[in-house]
């Protein structure tokens, strides 16, 4: 098996709340899946214990095959796993340029370097111009993140990942507070991710998922109750109860 | 994407508007300032190369805490340790030239440095803050008691600096002092300069945005802070070693809460996270508390109170942050 991202029983329980029980899944590179749940339902933890941010109880998490176990998160994200945050993390008083070069530098093992300035490194520069173009952020690149409109900063996230050229990149609700007219520019820059990048993305904007996904992963209260085509979620029993039970209204997985 | 013509990017980016030709105008600055002060005050010339080693003190906090964003109230810790590190070369062993006396103090500031980093960033937040006072008052008591190295209460004495290159001797008008000092600071200004538009400098200014940030990608605030530290220490060192050879005597004051502490204020008052602003405030604050308790011995404290009160509440950004603020505005209209 080509797995080239793959988890193993991960478990964790906060007191006596198991919020992530024995979850297994594999992906290849290119997967392109979608994480959906109800709120609460222990994505975001599955997230952070994935990315070492948590300590897992039990279970083990593999990249390219090497156990990530007891590693810290900055480690694992120079094994090429890399993840976005449900509600942005940036650098407020940079501009998105700084934060693609600083991200590109990163990568490139030279963001310990005493000298030199960015204005004279002419290659990281050029990628992340190249980057700023991909996801449409020419405009914004280079006012203070602050001062740029929420769904730019989301796809500034995405950007941000994309340049430390993971092998596994982790979703974490990317389109989250972003208003409906600017969800298609969201969509695009998912639709253009690198074709070899193994994605996970959780969400819960069931159109976006539907046509970004070709695997839906359903996680109730810890477990996976449903791993298949996204075609199939839909009709799937144990699914429509954990969704009748938390949010039976508009969201409409039925 | 661009893929077949790369190098043209590079070209159209829009360079920052405070670049390369504005660092050459502060130190340009710095240096006309310095004449100005020596035409100003051609008899308090100790006083001036006192405040030189301050602002590298103060510098130094800038550096983790304008920068990094971890408070300290124990920077004087790597100051004073440069000063007894250039006080203890030239009295126990010998060492009197001044260029080399400099050198010892930015090697004890820069081991200060590590060991303070070591401990205060064990801690967050306030932690950090008991944890660097703790620091300071361990160094203080540890001088205090290894009397026959630092002189104890009484202080360090015997430094007798030879003179600088062996031309220019350290008068009693303290002439060679000042250059020297002038001469240290524009160095280490233009080296800070450089260092804070480095990816390390870039590097630190996201920490001190978002540490969690940082580390999802990839890269260790510890290990970035720590080295912060080392240099701020060096800075700081360098700041002592000159305080030492411009007094000639190191007391345990060098290694107190209270000039931690008011290195902090004088951050504060000139503006936090810039350059300028670590010396501007060191300037305004040393001056104004030089002339003030001279003018009125009585009520010299109150009136330093108002100078801060009046600072933080029309200034918050610092004397020359909040130029810079307002400047910026203009411009923008
Ligand atoms: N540090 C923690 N300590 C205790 N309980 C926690 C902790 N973090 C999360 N939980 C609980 O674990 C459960 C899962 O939370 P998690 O944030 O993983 O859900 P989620 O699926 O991401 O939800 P959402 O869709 O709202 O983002 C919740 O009941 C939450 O209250
Ligand atoms: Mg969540």
């Amino acid at each position: 098996m080509s797995a080239v991202f793959e988890v193993e029983r991960l478990s964790k329980a906060f007191g006596g709340l198991a919020v992530t029980q024995a979850v297994s899944l594999a992906m290849a590179p290119g997967d392109r899946v979608a994480l959906i749940g109800p709120n609460g339902a222990g994505k975001t933890t599955f997230v952070n214990l994935v990315t070492g941010h948590l300590k897992p109880d039990s279970g083990v998490v593999r990249i390219a095959g090497e156990p990530l176990n007891g590693m810290n998160p900055m480690q694992r994200v120079q094994r090429g796993l890399v993840r976005s945050f449900q509600v942005t993390r940036l650098f407020p008083e940079m501009t998105p340029r700084e934060h693609l070069a600083l991200a590109v530098l990163q990568r490139q093992g030279r963001t310990g370097r005493l000298y030199g300035t960015l204005w004279s490194m002419p290659e990281v520069l050029d990628e992340s111009e190249a980057l700023l173009r991909t996801l449409g952020l020419e405009a914004a690149a280079d006012r203070k993140v602050a001062e740029i409109a929420y769904g730019q900063q989301r796809l500034l996230e995405i950007a941000f990942a994309l340049a430390l050229r993971p092998k596994v990149l982790l979703l974490d609700e990317p389109a989250a507070g972003v208003p409906q007219s600017e969800t298609p520019r969201i969509e695009a820059a998912l639709a253009g991710l690198p074709a070899d990048l193994a994605v996970l993305m959780i969400e819960h904007d069931m159109d976006l998922v539907f046509r970004f996904a070709k695997r839906v992963i359903v996680l109730a209260a810890g477990t996976i109750i449903f791993d298949g085509a996204p075609g199939d979620v839909t009709k799937d029993a144990r699914v429509r109860e954990a969704y009748l039970g938390s949010y039976a209204d508009d969201r409409s997985v039925a | 994407m661009d893929a077949d013509h790369p190098a043209s990017l590079a070209g159209q980016v829009a360079r920052p508007r405070f670049s390369a030709s504005a660092d050459w105008i502060g130190l340009a600055a710095i240096l006309a300032a310095a004449i100005i002060f020596y035409l100003l005050f051609p008899n308090n010339l100790a006083l001036l190369t006192r405040v030189i080693g301050i602002v590298m003190l103060v510098l130094s906090v800038d550096l983790v805490t304008g920068f990094c964003g971890v408070a300290t109230l124990g920077h004087a810790a790597l100051f004073g340790a440069g000063a007894y590190a250039a006080g203890i070369a030239a009295a126990h062993f010998g060492i009197t030239d001044p260029i080399a006396m400099i050198a010892a103090g930015a090697a004890g500031g820069a081991v200060a440095g590590l060991i303070s980093g070591l401990v205060v960033l064990r801690g967050h937040g306030l932690g950090q803050l008991v944890l660097s006072i703790a620091i300071v008052n361990l160094f203080h008591e540890a001088a205090n008691k290894a009397a026959s190295w630092t002189g104890g209460s009484d202080g360090l004495t015997d430094i007798a600096p030879s003179p600088l290159f062996g031309v220019f001797a350290f008068d009693l008008w303290g002439r060679t002092a000042y250059g020297l000092g002038i001469a240290l600071l524009v160095i280490v200004f233009f080296l800070l300069q450089r260092l804070s538009r480095s990816p390390f400098g870039m590097l630190c200014r996201g920490i001190r945005q978002d540490p969690i940030r940082v580390a999802a990608m990839g890269a260790s605030v510890r290990k970035t802070l720590l080295k912060m530290y080392i240099i701020s220490g060096l800075v700081a060192g360098v700041g002592g070693g000159l305080n030492a050879i411009s007094t000639q005597v190191v007391g345990l004051d060098s290694l107190s809460f209270t000039l931690s502490a008011q290195a902090l204020v004088m951050l504060v008052i000139g503006g936090t996270g810039s350059l300028y602003g670590a010396i501007i405030g060191t300037v305004v604050f040393m001056l104004f508390e030089d002339f003030v308790s001279a003018a009125n011995p009585f009520h010299w404290l109150t009136i330093m109170g108002a100078l801060l009160v009046g600072v933080v509440l029309f200034a918050p950004r610092g004397i020359f942050g909040t130029a810079a603020h307002l400047f910026d505005q203009w411009r923008r209209r």
